[in-house]
């Protein structure tokens, strides 16, 4: 149970928070973005191999607003974002809660280069509203916002810390390991960075790269080992993304995961979408990057987990 | 045999069995990389032997849970090597070696109440009271005047443990001593009264 102790304490930490928010706002505001609001029940969540939906009376709680998002792309919005309350089932730790906020946003006619390009000025610009610019104090590291942002490609990543070349398709078993033990923890210091170039298997949402189909135009941002945000082109191929769904959705019946119903309005939609990208950073996370603090309990009122 | 646990069950002190040994966990963290799996990232310390060794599991591994009881023992007596205790309840008595009683072999007098940790039935430790009194059973005469120094010497306890203790500390006296530590903490009686 959180205590009223434990929330007083954390009132410095929620100004923050509350701040951020403002500020993040007040940047897609002044770049003609619209603030939208989609459901937070699903009938048909986006079918992910290693994500649980929480079933919510027949329906299910959405772990990402990201169908719904790119609908309005397909019906002409060109820049739309969100902040939104996202559930995952059984993700509880450090830096997880089962029940977080999203930020996400969605450029028509643009690719991941031109998300890449709002993080640098969204982080940057928060950095400075917040009067923490460049430097930002975390967890015994002095990490900046000012400086080049470092892209480094997945295949480079594991050939230089974990000694191997994952591929198009790497053993998803021993990529995820080394990923969180050799290379995540050298991401994103002192300043922010991408992690590029997915491998093609791992991106289930995303456009493959033009001339070089063994990896995904997907991203990941880093900072001070910390994954903030995850970007991709989107795949507007509506074929193709149906063979993927079902390819997941075929895998998560034999796991004994539960099988979500295609999403056929999105999938309908998709054949409306040209190039469009997207992305989702994980608010929680960036607000204890700005307040230092050690995990997200202290800068969410109520941890999900604690009641 | 204990319950089956799974990855999602994974938390600080929650003790397993691996390969016949008990194990608890002494670090745990859950990570998920981007789009990839649930990795639970554990330290785990035999409960035994106190050796650590780390591990990862994934959210489809499973395992029992380490079969752990705990019960309240008088400490009797010592027969070479070997060292005796009651139940407190069913008075069954139970003998536990030299290596297993470890450390708390310089603090157990007779009659000293312990709880003692069963592992699938067998007795694989005790834990002490946090204090215990013992009586010092071989002092050297400390200097005159330097008792305000902080200054220490060396004095035998009642079980064969050697304390370092501050100067004004006699032979006969009772002292109370923190278990955790090993420490001296005060003096309860004197010998002279």
């Amino acid at each position: 149970m959180t205590s009223l102790a434990q929330l007083a304490a954390k009132k410095a930490n929620l100004q923050a928070r509350c701040r951020i928010i403002q500020l993040i706002r007040r940047f897609f505001h002044a770049r003609d973005f619209l603030e939208v609001r989609t459901p937070v029940r699903t009938r048909a969540p986006a079918p992910e191999p290693y994500i649980e939906a929480i079933p919510s009376a027949g329906w299910f709680l959405a772990p990402s607003p990201e169908l719904y998002m790119k609908r309005l792309l397909a019906a002409g919005y060109q820049k739309i974002f969100q902040i939104a309350p996202a559930f995952r089932w059984n993700e509880t730790g450090r830096l997880h809660h089962s029940e977080f906020t999203l930020l996400e946003w969605y450029r028509a006619d643009a690719d991941h280069e031109a998300l890449q390009q709002d993080c640098i000025e969204l982080i940057t610009e928060i950095s400075v509203g917040l009067d923490q610019f460049p430097l930002i104090s975390f967890q015994g590291h002095t990490l900046s916002v000012a400086g080049r942002w470092p892209r480094i490609t997945v295949a480079e990543a594991f050939e230089r810390w974990a000694g191997w070349c994952p591929g198009p398709d790497p053993d998803q078993q021993r990529f995820d390991l080394d990923l969180v033990t050799h290379v995540e923890p050298r991401l994103g210091f002192p300043t922010p960075g991408f992690l590029t170039d997915y491998p093609a298997g791992q991106a289930a949402l995303a456009r493959l790269k033009p001339g070089c189909p063994e990896v995904a135009e997907r991203f990941e941002l880093y900072w001070a080992g910390i994954e903030l945000a995850n970007g991709f082109s989107e795949l507007t191929d509506p074929r193709e993304q149906r063979r993927r769904f079902q390819d997941t959705l075929e895998r998560r019946r034999l796991a004994g995961c539960s099988v979500y119903p295609l999403p056929e309005a999105f999938l309908d939609a998709l054949r409306h979408l040209d190039r469009a990208a997207g992305i989702a950073l994980g608010i929680d996370r960036l607000v204890a990057i700005f307040t230092n603090a050690y995990d997200l309990d202290q800068v969410v009122a109520f941890p999900p987990h604690r009641d | 045999m204990g319950s089956v646990l799974t990855a999602s069950d994974l938390r600080k002190g929650i003790k397993l069995e691996i390969d016949g040994d008990p194990y608890t966990v002494v670090d745990f963290e859950f990570s998920k990389p981007g789009k990839g799996q649930a990795l639970y990232r554990c330290r785990l310390r035999n409960m035994i032997t106190g050796t650590q060794f780390d591990r990862t599991y994934r959210s489809v591994d499973k395992f029992n849970a380490a079969d752990m009881d705990e019960q309240e023992m008088e400490y009797l007596y010592r027969e070479g090597k070997m060292f005796c205790f009651m139940n407190t309840s069913s008075f069954e008595q139970i003998e536990m070696s030299e290596e297993h009683v470890g450390e708390a072999i310089h603090f157990l007098t007779e009659n000293l109440k312990v709880q003692m940790l069963f592992f699938s039935g067998r007795p694989i430790g005790i834990t002490l009271p946090n204090f215990v009194e013992l009586e010092v059973t071989q002092a050297d005469p400390g200097i005159k005047g330097d008792t305000a120094s902080g200054a220490t010497k060396p004095v035998s306890m009642a079980t064969g443990y050697v304390i370092q203790v501050p100067l004004f500390i006699e032979q006969g006296d009772v002292l109370r001593l923190d278990t955790r530590s090993g420490a001296y903490v005060e003096r309860i009686k004197t010998s002279k009264s």
